[in-house]
């Protein structure tokens, strides 16, 4: 019997949604309360373990989104196919060379 | 003997049939919003990268009135994320032994709350101690 | 059965019962009957009594009446329930809604087609292959309360399908291995006396396996033995997940 791959795309499903469920509302709250600006975010950004995080929020929030949103249009009875395979997964890699390249360019 | 003709009833609308399936759609939808925020915070890192004006043009986008109204929305959104996570998280799990007995799973629900809770409370914290 | 005396009124109580004919080959109907009742009536005894007494061409599997042989599992109120352990007090006013177990196919009004389940119980190797064979002469294998425990809780399963007709995963795919046999499956690997994990494992690697498991969670909370199918699959899930990943390390086959 051949072996499914789901264990890829299921790990970062579960670590984009274990971020999400302990980051995503501290995250929304801070950007929204408005004290937060370019100064904070740079110092942020050009740190070692600032970028780290802003990677992974950035890079598994889409991953997590992408399975989920993937095998929900099975739930609704819509075949996935490559299109929705592209704006699932494709998104999440863009999203992922993206937000690598922009962190790289900010350098230290 | 009369011949056998099965029946097979359709699937069609079947998360509505119930409000059990109605909660786990309402937890799938969460992910439309995690990938709507994502691509905002993708897009807010590249303006980063671009420069000081480019990233405030971002940051003002945030605060307009759609942004913020989307913002809200997803700090509802999230919040349901976070609960019904922590709800599934104990079925991925063997059973959790503490002191020769079995953790329930309301228990490892409400750990997991608790750590959100507080990983939200140091980020926020963080936040406020500007370098 | 309806108190005779004067001085009580005899309680009455609807129940609306899917009907199928496949003689017709017509779409399944609804046929209501108003029943007379007591608070210790189950929908079963209820079932019961349109057969005795007002249709006997109803037609629905039962056997043990106490929920431990699994026959009678129907949509109770749009609920997978065992009929017998399922009371007509607890629908009050009514109507009592009955219907087939869903995601099987209809063969005769309550009674569905449970084939694919049993076709596919025999590709779990359902018993124990024993780690250190011996001979009878030798004595039991033993086991310790703590290994026991390992795997008890899915050794409670009744094979009802209530968990088949509370996912819908298996509703929309029938490749899908499902809940309860995952959990059934997982009793045997569990158990410290088995050696055959390698062999039902590939199953539970595969798409049909676990990775259809969306983790609605229903099918543990219809179940009538508390057996926790959900938990059998997703832990199986986050086993074959770190499998995966391990199978590359040194030293791994």
């Amino acid at each position: 019997m051949k072996r499914s791959n789901a264990p890829v795309y299921w790990s970062l499903f579960g670590a984009g949604g274990m971020l999400a469920a302990l980051v995503a509302p501290g995250v929304v709250l801070v950007l929204i309360a408005g004290g937060i600006g370019y100064r904070e975010i740079h110092a942020l950004a050009t740190n070692l373990i600032g970028k780290a995080f802003l990677f992974a929020v950035a890079s598994l929030f889409l991953w997590h989104a992408a399975h989920r949103i993937f095998h929900a249009l099975h739930d609704f009875g819509i075949r996935a196919g490559p299109v929705a395979w592209l704006l699932c997964y494709g998104v999440a890699i863009a999203g992922t060379l993206v937000s690598a390249s922009a962190l790289f360019a900010i350098g230290f | 003997m009369a011949a056998r003709r099965t029946y097979t009833r359709p699937m069609t609308g079947w998360w509505k049939r119930d409000p059990f399936f109605i909660r786990y759609m309402a937890r799938e939808a969460t992910a439309i919003f995690v990938y709507l925020y994502a691509i905002v915070l993708v897009a807010g890192l590249s303006a980063l990268a671009n420069g000081q004006e480019s990233f405030e043009a971002w940051l003002a986008m945030l605060r307009s009135p759609l942004g913020i109204a989307f913002q809200l929305v997803c700090l509802a959104v999230f919040a349901y994320h976070t609960w019904s996570w922590f709800v599934i998280m104990p079925k991925t799990m063997p059973p959790v032994v503490v002191a020769g007995k079995r953790v329930s799973g309301g228990t490892l629900t409400g750990a997991g709350v608790a750590a959100a809770v507080l990983a939200t409370l140091v980020i926020v914290a963080l936040a406020g101690l500007k370098p | 059965m309806p108190d005779g005396t004067a001085a009580t009124r005899t309680r009455t109580i609807e129940m609306q019962v899917m009907r199928y004919n496949p003689a017709t080959g017509n779409a399944p109907y609804m046929q209501s009957w108003t029943i007379p009742f007591t608070d210790d009536m189950s929908v079963l005894q209820g079932l019961q009594y349109i057969k005795d007494n007002l249709d006997g061409s109803l037609t629905y599997r039962w056997s043990c009446r106490m929920a431990i042989c699994g026959s009678c599992g129907m949509m109770i109120g749009g609920v997978p329930h065992l009929a017998c352990e399922t009371f007509l007090r607890n629908f009050l006013p009514g109507p009592v809604r009955v219907e087939p177990l869903e995601h099987f196919p209809i063969e005769r009004d309550l009674v569905v087609d449970a084939t694919d389940f049993f076709t596919k119980f025999e590709r779990i190797t359902p018993w124990l292959v024993p780690k250190d064979p011996k001979p009878v002469s030798e004595g039991e294998y033993l086991q310790t309360p703590a290994q026991l425990e390992e795997y008890e809780q899915f050794s409670h399963c009744i094979n009802c399908m209530l968990c088949y007709a509370a996912c819908p995963q298996y509703g929309l795919n029938k490749d899908f291995l499902g809940p309860g046999l995952t959990a059934l499956l997982h009793r045997y690997n569990a158990d410290s006396r088995d050696n055959a994990k390698a062999e039902r494992m590939e199953l539970v690697h595969s798409e049909e396996g676990v990775w259809s498991c969306t983790a609605v969670g229903y099918c543990s909370e219809v179940c009538p033995k508390q057996v926790d199918p959900a938990n059998a699959v997703n832990r199986n899930k986050t086993q074959s997940a770190i499998d995966w990943f391990a199978r590359f390390l040194p030293g791994r086959k």
